[in-house]
């Protein structure tokens, strides 16, 4: 075995016992072992991915002295390696995009315990995308939960903490169903590992045993990953977890903590269940629905909203919306879809939540539209920044939400013909609605104010200006590399099953 | 020249304006429930440093009777300017949603008790879940993990991903506690004073010596203590192992705080030594799982030998990293407790 296989088992330890290890060092030393520790992740991640590339097949990894279904493993293909880079480059951008507004926000002693959240969450994501295990992603998943709530009540103000317990509530509800999923999985078929749950729930389909648990099972699995991505009806802890937390926390929330539960759904519909077997059930069709009506209901929320970071949290739920909407055309080409637009999400969701708080800090820390008028004059670099994820969310040509309405808009032709109409009819609505909220934003960003409040700390952030600049470029990337990408997650997803 | 439209602020375009702005409420009319919010917002500011100030005996019968004509006032526009949602709407909402959410749950209830009679019969030797897989585990588990009791060899060999996996759930949930509730000193100059006062009336109060209860835990605390260890030590050969075995130290340790107090077991168990314990353990428990998993993956023979089963150093890594799980559980057992009673340790 190669050296380069061990690659994504080291990845994992090390973030582990990297946020251990910051848990005693000062608040400085934590900070930049974290931002050392993800940089060398992201490497690691990205000789991962090189190798999948040139290898193609995926290979599985033993961890432990024991093979499949009696130890854990991990599976390493390309698609999975590629989300690791992926999210570790997201992960480093949104810290230090928000860097300024922690060692702000976040009490000082307890800064070292931000950095330990970041770390442990980076490893439980790292293990969701990697594991071959459900029960492993079980266990990751708890992690995920608690290290996010972590990271939106450490700015200690009332309305964060009622954000996080809600978030507590909600998230603790959904990874309960996905326990009793599982459990009832682990009694229909005698394995946690999701090959061999497969071949036996592709027999059980078969000869039509256990059907009445089998639904029951993939119900459960659904609504428990819909309430923690916040999937339309389960989006009520949403708002205020995005709205209320420091900046780097809501951009990493909204566009990796989420997604890595959609991407963990993704792997249970391939992997464990089966394709055929969710569009027998119909469970696709159901997906759809909500997906439509949070696509509607996001955006006429985010319309109604005064407060800048609420509509962008707003904006979350109907994107949310767009890639389930993929997943529920159950064609290989609306999954293509979906997972570009994981991605386009990401990069453009993050940027926007990190230029709203460089645009409020020079708006006497206000994030009401009132009080932004002229802020993209104020803070330029914010102002740019906002314009491109707001363009990209819309999608103009150009930019990465562009390339993924395009794909959807060609998925939908996969799908049946009411399908077809709904999910068109549905995008160009939700298209003129996103164009409705966020060119207001920007007009408003751009006419002249009185005001000359200018701060005259926040000129000299290095660490913002940077930030923003490559989360541009990233957008920039994807909008028009898309070809290549497009081509690799089609690659990655016809090996994913 | 265009004629000047009289009522231009109700036209189309200036609502626009304003929306896009972002002043929508207060830029076009201003409404009478407008002011009855103001109102509102001043009455409850008053009402507040009313309360504050009729703490005080002898507060003047002039403030009073401003307080009440507020009150009436507040009431009278309450009942021209609430609509319908505010004075009953909520209510009845509020109980629908009550009902509602009851019948939510009580059918879900169904649905599951329903899903459980289509499950395979408890205790079918045919039932799917007595495969291969657990067939290894008995047959072969003491053969391969050289640990007597079978459930340890799974959760720390067979499975050990995992178990690290729930090892660190346990810090992290210890480290979300800590952000929550942990006092720190540096914080603001008022709370600190607070906090200052109720550690006082916490040592005053402790001053309270409950005789019984010390000398039962004089004979308790180290029986308990030494089972801990026991089951730690014993846990790959008998039942037991380190979450067990850390959740009685923890108990222990407990036990031991409310009995002699803190000044006393912080002679030994201090903040320092809760994260120099717990960190030191996950560090072990993540290089020695590391190394057997690189060693497992890359078909690399172990140095460490299996031992002789029902040995006390058998079943290789398995004792060191019971010790390692004993003492991150006990360690957050007593971190829970102490936060939750007093915000700090």
């Amino acid at each position: 075995m190669d050296l380069i296989q061990n690659f994504p088992f080291i990845t994992i330890l090390l973030c582990l016992a990297g946020g251990v290890l910051s848990s005693v060092l000062s608040a400085k030393k934590a900070r930049r072992f974290c931002f050392f520790l993800l940089g060398v992740v992201g490497v690691l991640s990205a000789f991962t991915f090189y190798d999948a590339l040139m290898r193609k097949e995926p290979y599985v990894y033993y961890m432990g002295h024991f093979p499949a279904p009696w130890g854990n493993e991990i599976r390493i293909g390309i698609l999975e390696s590629f989300m690791a880079v992926f999210f570790c480059v997201i992960m480093l951008l949104s810290l230090a995009g928000g860097l300024y507004k922690i060692i702000e926000e976040v009490e000082e002693t307890k800064q070292n315990l931000y950095w330990t959240m970041i770390s442990l969450l980076m490893s439980s994501m790292l293990a969701l995308i990697y594991t071959n295990d459900l029960f492993t992603a079980y266990v990751f998943v708890e992690i995920n939960t608690i290290a996010a709530a972590g990271l939106i009540m450490i700015r200690n103000n009332g309305h964060s903490i009622v954000a996080a317990t809600k978030y507590m509530i909600m998230s603790l509800v959904g990874s309960g169903m996905l326990l009793l999923s599982i459990s009832l999985l682990y009694d229909l078929t005698g394995h946690l590992l999701m090959s061999n749950m497969k071949t036996e729930i592709a027999t059980i389909a078969k000869t039509g045993e256990y059907q009445v648990p089998l639904t029951v099972i993939i119900a459960l699995i659904c609504v428990g990953i819909a309430i923690k991505s916040a999937l339309f009806p389960f989006h009520t802890w949403l708002p205020e977890a995005y709205g209320y937390s420091t900046a780097a926390s809501s951009a990493i929330l909204s566009s990796l903590v989420s997604k890595s539960y959609i991407f963990l759904l993704l792997k249970v519909f391939y992997r464990v269940i089966g394709m055929e077997v969710i569009t027998a059930h119909g469970t696709n069709y159901i997906l759809f629905c909500f997906a439509i009506a949070g696509m509607m209901m996001g955006s006429f929320n985010a319309i109604k909203e005064h407060d800048m970071r609420r509509m962008v949290a707003y904006s979350s739920i109907a994107q949310i919306g767009y890639i389930y909407m993929g997943i529920g055309f159950g064609s290989q080409a609306g999954m293509i879809a979906a997972v570009f637009h994981i991605l386009s999400h990401a990069a453009s969701k993050a940027l926007l939540f990190i230029t709203t708080a460089g645009l409020s800090s020079v708006s006497g820390d206000s994030k009401e539209f009132r009080d932004l008028k002229g802020a993209g004059i104020r803070n330029k670099m914010a102002g740019i920044g906002f314009c491109v994820g707001a363009f990209s969310m819309v999608g103009i040509p150009m930019f990465a939400g562009f390339i993924s309405k395009v794909y959807f808009a060609e998925a939908a032709f996969t799908a049946s013909p009411i399908q077809m109409g709904i999910g068109m009819a549905a995008l160009a609505i939700s298209t003129i609605l996103n164009a409705v909220y966020f060119m207001r934003a920007v007009i408003l960003l751009y006419t002249p104010s009185n005001k000359r409040e200018r701060d005259a700390k926040f000129q000299n952030q290095i660490s913002f200006h940077s930030s923003v600049s490559l989360f541009i470029s990233l957008n920039f990337i994807l909008g028009f590399g898309s070809y290549y990408i497009i081509r690799m997650i089609e690659q990655g997803l016809s090996r994913f099953a | 020249m265009s004629k000047k439209n009289e009522k231009y602020e109700s036209t189309l375009w200036y609502r626009l304006k304003y929306w896009v702005n972002g002043e929508e409420e207060d830029g076009i009319v201003e409404k009478e429930t407008d002011k009855y919010e103001a109102h509102l917002k001043r009455v409850s500011v008053e009402d507040r440093v009313y309360r504050a100030f009729s703490e005080i005996p002898n507060d003047g019968e002039e403030e009073r009777a401003h307080y009440e004509e507020l009150r009436k006032e507040l009431l009278e526009l309450s009942k021209r300017y609430e609509t319908w949602p505010e004075k009953r709407g909520v209510k009845i909402f509020n109980r629908i949603y009550q009902v509602a959410a009851v019948i939510l749950c009580v059918f879900i209830i169904g649905i599951l008790l329903v899903t459980v009679s289509y499950l395979p019969e408890f205790g079918n030797k045919d039932n799917p879940s007595n495969n291969e897989v657990s067939e290894r585990y008995i047959e072969k588990g003491l053969e391969e993990t050289g640990a007597t009791n079978i459930v340890t060899g799974m959760i720390l060999d067979y499975r050990a991903f995992d178990t690290l996996g729930e090892s660190h759930v346990l810090f992290i949930g210890a480290c979300a506690v800590l952000i929550l509730l942990r006092v720190d000193q540096v914080k603001k100059e008022n709370t600190t004073k607070e906090e200052i006062e109720e550690a006082n009336t916490e040592e005053i109060y402790e001053k309270d010596e409950d005789t019984i209860l010390k000398k039962v835990a004089f004979f308790l605390v180290p029986t308990i203590m030494l089972f801990g260890i026991y089951v730690i030590l014993n846990g790959h050969l008998s039942p037991g192992g380190g979450f067990s075995g850390g959740a009685i130290i923890g108990a222990g340790l407990i036990l031991y705080l409310n009995a002699f107090g803190y000044k006393k077991i912080q002679r030994f168990f201090t903040y320092k030594t809760f994260s120099r314990i717990s960190i030191v353990s996950l560090l072990c428990y993540a290089c020695t799982k590391g190394y057997s998993f690189y060693t497992g993956a890359n078909h690399l023979e172990s140095i460490v030998p299996l031992g002789t089963p029902g040995a006390i150093l058998s079943g290789g890594f398995i004792l060191l990293l019971n010790i390692c799980v004993g003492m991150v559980v006990a360690c957050t057992m007593y971190a829970f407790y102490t936060l939750f009673r007093k915000g700090g340790m």
